[in-house]
């Protein structure tokens, strides 16, 4: 069976994973560890009069607490934000302070203001409870509605009315103009409910400071290990960028989550130095509510008008949007360019504005969630279009197929020029995989048994592998957004790919090492990938934005060019044969028309042995490229949900779930739908089950799995997947990202399917079985009514 | 502290642990059995399920002092040489993407399919979505998980 390109092959990785040899960042264990516990605030807002550590330093076996002031005096910098975004007036954004141990102020239930270095785990946090903080308790603004209002407590002294920017894209003028101009307007108002993204891995650090060597070396769940050196050393002075090894072993799912460098990495780094002891902190789930960045948390109104024809003449979005309590790394990019320029979706749009502003509120910081931005603009996009089409009384789908994009590159009017697809395909695909044609049928034998069924649709967008770096860095992020990688060649022939990218359960292992069998017709046993170790990979931007296909493989694709170019110089030398004759396939090197060959291995030893290599080449075979691409990778997709409600109950099942999805070219089939398959269920989790839930005192109030609603295997159903490959040209080999459209993609399809079993347009994520109930009885249709 | 004996992947194992101390934590700890994860503290996840005296159980929710001469099998000791038919199929339909919460999932897959075996019943899809109510996954979606289990089941 083939091991290249588009085949399925099993995963490489998996038997560590199954054997329970799997080696994540709690377990790793040093000689003579010592455990981190942070004493945090249990109020949302607050001022620290005063830090009494005495009865905790007293405790056998507690080696030192330490608190905020400390770590300022030792110059340990302020946490960032990533990207700055300017706002409509010229003005920066107003970024306030975070220390990893706060110092004058606390900002949310769970701010850490002391941390605890005890011998074993369970005493650090019995003395982190002894710590005794003095807090005068603020006024509290624990939702975006609260703080943005006259009066509202002050969280962030340099953000006047707690806005971070107001933030605009688009032409008002044109879309103004446009709404003026359309026969029907569709006007919602639409929450994105707030999340937790939830890992199944807690958060970890394990920091090491050898004395000796002044060196430290870092093991942490981080989804991208040099990002987080970069940052650990460049802005926050906790160590010089070459005394600091980070690594990110096996690391179990990040979800956006493990991007950012929280405050327990920095403040292990430097209280092992401090201590001189191997500092490990690992959260429990708990903790893990109440300091993991949160996701979504919009509250969107907007205008979509349409003329006689069902053609979209003019949108008009205006967003608010939860930072939370401070600025997470990238928090700034995603209501913004993650988001807006995702606005004209799959269709064909001249005039669209979006206004955005940004607000504190005494909240977990919130930051990137898989999809980031793009589920957002997603699911006002298609909440849009079914509504608008329930209002002219069209068909959802035809009217998406009026609209649609049918030549490429398409320029949209916010920012994006979209690279490939073929949305009528998709659409055909999926309906005719979800029998669309069956449908009323099949919502006559349901309603014969009381059940409400119901049809949505989502056909979307995304922008993945965000790029290039020179127009990122013009729009304000403060990153390169290339990849790298390095191919060696060993002299027995053997590869290892060295890359920047991060696996978390994506299966590079697997994935990255079918390109080079692709290439060379190696097996794919011989290629080894290496990652997540800032000792033996050089730089990488990591994985997030669903971009180690098209930017992390693409990096592999033109390093293994000048592999190849190499290896044809060698074998043309040796083989005194012309260079464009040389042919490798099948593991052979060979002369075109002849019987002349070499084995790969030979090329190999070759390379090494350098007995007979051509003039003036350098020995050896190693390779490595940076791949920053043209433009951004525009995956798109086409999902049908169908549901039955109970009217009784309000619960809704999902009873199919057809995706038509076109990610460009597929390395991997069955790894591709495993992505969609999760995500999608992250996405049925969004519309369905969860959200994170504050009361007005800031006080989280679900904050276990007890409470918080995770996806369980009866919650979903099995999916139909399917694919469509219409290649990305911006970059080598053609593909577009795959993480993340499951997650865009989904909850309005969900919604819309909801709504249309229960016939109103007025419901909101997530659509528990109360909200539905609820909403069939405010006026929607029941069976017993009909 | 107490004194404790038990069998653990077929070997004799003891240890003075504090009263508190739950078999998740010995196993992690102890004994560095560290395929057993913990992936939430309100016994939830199913991350550290193993296997006493032959059924499935929450390891983060067993008090490892409670435990005096039992059998302990941990997904360290699930196969017997050659992999388990479960931990194969987990391979064979991509059941796992990060892996942390596979341990677990495949301990209660197995334990799964033996009572479903012993009492005559039919592991329908359905029952398995059902049987798995007390294991998380936030990677797959469940569908390759719940494959991966049905496969097993055919070949146990």
């Amino acid at each position: 069976m083939s091991s290249g390109i588009g085949a399925s092959v099993k995963r490489k990785e998996d038997k560590r994973f199954t054997t329970g040899k799997g080696k994540y960042t709690d377990d790793v264990r040093n000689d003579n560890q010592a455990y981190a516990a942070f004493v945090r605030s249990p109020h949302a807002h607050a001022r620290v009069k005063g830090i009494d550590t005495s009865a905790a330093m007293a405790m056998d076996g507690v080696i030192d607490v330490l608190n905020g002031q400390q770590l300022t005096g030792d110059g340990i910098g302020n946490i960032i934000c990533g990207w700055a975004i300017t706002s409509k007036d010229g003005s920066p954004m107003n970024m306030g302070a975070w220390s990893a141990l706060a110092t004058e102020k606390v900002r949310y239930v769970g701010d850490a203001v002391a941390v605890v270095i005890a011998e074993t785990q369970a005493l650090a946090r019995i003395a982190a409870e002894a710590v005794d903080v003095d807090y005068e308790e603020l006024p509290v603004a624990a939702s975006v509605l609260t703080s943005m209002k006259d009066g509202a407590p002050q969280i962030h002294e340099n953000a006047p009315g707690n806005q971070i920017y107001d933030w605009e894209l688009g032409d008002e003028a044109a879309a103004d103009a446009g709404l003026a101009s359309a026969t029907h307007i569709t006007s919602l108002d639409l929450t994105n409910n707030r999340l937790s993204p939830n890992p199944m891995e807690p958060r970890s650090a394990v920091a090491k400071y050898d004395d000796a060597e002044d060196h430290y070396t870092l093991y942490t769940t981080s989804q991208n290990p040099h990002v987080a050196r970069l940052v650990l050393s460049a802005f926050y002075n906790v160590a010089p960028e070459h005394k600091l090894r980070v690594i990110a072993p096996d690391v179990g799912g990040g979800f956006g989550a493990k991007i950012y460098i929280y405050p327990e990495e920095i403040t292990c780094l430097w209280a092992s130095m401090k201590t001189n002891r191997s500092v490990k902190w690992t959260s429990d789930r708990s903790e893990a509510f109440i300091t993991d960045a949160h996701g979504r948390d919009h509250v969107t109104s907007a205008k979509m008008g349409f003329d006689d024809a069902g053609k979209i003449v003019g949108f008009k979005v205006d967003t608010i949007a939860n930072i939370g309590a401070y600025m997470s790394l990238f928090s700034s990019s995603v209501p913004t360019y993650l988001y807006a320029p995702l606005l004209s979706g799959q269709y064909n749009i001249q005039n669209i504005h979006c206004n955005v502003r940004t607000y504190y509120t005494n909240t977990v910081p919130v930051d990137a969630y898989r999809g980031a931005g793009r589920p957002e603009a997603t699911y006002l996009v298609e909440r849009m279009m079914e509504t608008a089409a329930r209002e002219m009384g069209m068909d959802p789908a035809e009217l998406r197929r009026r609209n649609f994009i049918q030549e490429f590159p398409h320029q949209t009017p916010v920012l994006m020029q979209y690279d490939a697809g073929d949305f009528p395909k998709i659409l055909e695909m999926a309906q005719e995989t979800a029998d669309v044609a069956g449908f009323p049928a099949r919502r006559a034998e349901a309603e014969a048994r009381g059940k409400l069924r119901g049809i949505g649709y989502s056909t979307f967008i995304e922008a993945c592998g965000l790029a290039p770096s020179k127009a990122a860095g013009s729009l304000g992020a403060g990153v390169g957004l290339w990849e790298s990688a390095e191919v060696r060649v060993n002299p027995v022939g053997s590869i290892e790919i060295l890359t920047g990218s991060h696996s978390h359960g994506q299966g590079h292992e697997t994935t990255f090492a079918q390109v080079v069998a692709d290439r060379f017709g190696v097996p794919i046993e011989n290629v080894q990938i290496v990652h997540g170790d800032t000792d033996k990979v050089q730089f990488g931007m990591g994985t997030y934005g669903s971009r180690s296909g098209p930017v992390g493989m693409s990096a592999v694709a033109k390093a293994l060019d000048k592999v190849e170019a190499k290896v044809r110089k060698i074998a043309a030398h040796a083989l005194e044969a012309s260079e464009d004759d040389i042919v490798i396939e099948g593991g052979e090197v060979k002369v075109a028309g002849t019987d002349k060959s070499m084995a790969w291995h030979e090329v190999g030893l070759a390379a090494y042995i350098a007995h007979n290599l051509p003039e003036g080449m350098e020995p050896g075979l190693k390779e490595s490229a940076f791949f920053d691409p043209v433009n951004f990778s525009f995956p798109s997709g086409a999902f049908i949900c169908e549901v039955e409600v109970d009217p009784d109950t309000g619960t809704t099942e999902i009873v199919q779930f057809t995706s038509a999805d076109d990610f460009g070219t597929i390395i991997n089939p069955m790894i591709v739908e495993g992505q969609v398959h999760g995500g999608v269920t992250q996405g049925i989790g969004q519309a369905l089950l969860e959200q994170v839930v504050y009361d007005e005192d800031g006080q989280l109030l679900n904050g276990s799995y007890m409470d918080y609603t995770m996806p369980r295997a009866a919650d979903v159903p099995s999916f139909h997947v399917q694919h469509h490959e219409t290649p990305s040209p911006n970059n080598p080999l053609g593909v577009k990202g795959c993480g993340e459209a499951g997650a865009i993609g989904s909850p309005p399809a969900v919604i819309n399917a909801i709504t249309d079993a229960i016939g109103t347009n007025d419901l909101a994520m997530p659509a528990t079985p109360q909200a539905v109930w609820r909403a069939i009885q405010a006026g929607a249709k029941s069976v017993a009514a009909e | 502290m107490t004194s404790i004996n038990m069998n653990v992947n077929g070997k004799a194992v003891s240890g003075d642990v504090p009263d508190e101390t739950l078999l998740s934590e010995f196993l992690r700890e102890h004994l560095r059995l560290t395929g057993t994860h913990i992936g939430c503290d309100t016994s939830q996840c199913g991350a550290c399920v193993v296997h006493i005296d032959g059924k499935a159980v929450k390891s983060c929710s067993t008090l490892a002092v409670s435990l005096e001469g039992a059998e302990v099998t941990t997904i360290e000791g699930l196969a017997n040489g050659d992999l388990h038919p479960m931990q194969v199929a987990f391979n064979d339909n991509h059941g796992l993407q990060c892996g942390f919460c596979t341990p677990g999932m495949i301990m209660s897959g197995v334990d799964m399919v033996k009572r479903y075996k012993a009492e005559g019943k039919d592991l329908t899809s359905d029952a398995i979505r059902a049987e798995l109510e007390g294991n998380i996954c936030r990677c797959t979606g469940y569908h390759n998980i719940v494959k991966s289990i049905e496969d097993a089941a055919a070949k146990m």
